[in-house]
């Protein structure tokens, strides 16, 4: 189950909108070892293709560094497919790497709807998981 | 030259769970096998057959992805941060 805000989730198809048909990506993060994602950044997708994305390698290291000082880790990582359905790729299953992440998809390849899916990648395995919208409960955040 | 490599989650399997190791090599190749001697398979999941560095692995060494200082001829001194952090990538294009 990813638990997510409801503006977060609203800002990250706002984003996947915005790049089309660019893929879009991010993170949103999270205390660790809370399963709360609660910050949202954009990241560059230094492939700026319609069906790659890839995290500026410096972008990479300076997010994570911060989180590392900031005791979060990435709690969910997103990006968009713009012309097929919000189900993770060959090549998505076998790049994931945070085997605790949620990893949601967005699908822009419809102008008329925002199809938005997460999953657990682990191991090489998918498990598709429910999406639960809540309310901003938390300190306001960025 | 003895620096302290940062390990990411998915490759703590490697190091008992160490988020953090001490290593040495003159340069990154040097530091890699180092590295493995004492944690087994860890430079098999950072070096291809070819002898590369994986293309979906980033490596730094203070904070300089080592792809723009010669990558594993990169070299390394005294007190040197390395960062060992998995690509984040993928997208559409394999068949579904």
């Amino acid at each position: 189950m990813l638990r997510l805000p409801a503006a977060i989730h609203d800002a990250i198809i706002a984003h996947a909108r915005r790049d089309h048909p660019n893929e879009a990506c991010g993170v949103v993060a999270g205390p660790a070892g809370s399963d709360r994602p609660e910050r949202l950044v954009e990241m560059t997708n230094a492939a700026g293709s319609p069906t790659f994305y890839q995290f500026d390698s410096r972008e990479q290291l300076k997010l994570w560094q911060a989180m590392d000082d900031a005791d979060e880790e990435p709690v969910v990582i997103y990006h968009s497919h713009t012309a097929t359905e919000a189900y993770p790729s060959r090549t998505d299953i076998n790049l994931a790497q945070e085997p605790n992440a949620h990893y949601v998809l967005v699908s822009t390849a419809d102008p008329d709807s925002t199809e938005f899916r997460s999953y657990r990648i682990v191991g090489g395995q998918v498990s598709e998981e429910p999406v639960e919208l809540v309310a901003d409960a938390g300190p306001a955040g960025g | 030259m003895a620096v302290e490599v940062k390990i990411p989650t998915i490759l703590r399997t490697y190091t008992d769970g160490a988020k953090s190791v001490p290593g040495e090599g003159e340069n990154l190749a040097a530091l890699l096998d180092d590295l493995d001697s004492r944690h087994a398979g860890l430079k098999g999941r950072l070096v291809t057959e070819d002898g590369a560095l994986h293309r979906f692995v980033n490596v730094y060494v203070n904070d300089e992805d080592v792809r723009f200082t010669g990558s594993l001829e990169t070299k390394l001194s005294d007190g040197d941060a390395v960062t060992i952090l998995p690509a984040v990538a993928g997208g559409a294009d394999a068949a579904q």
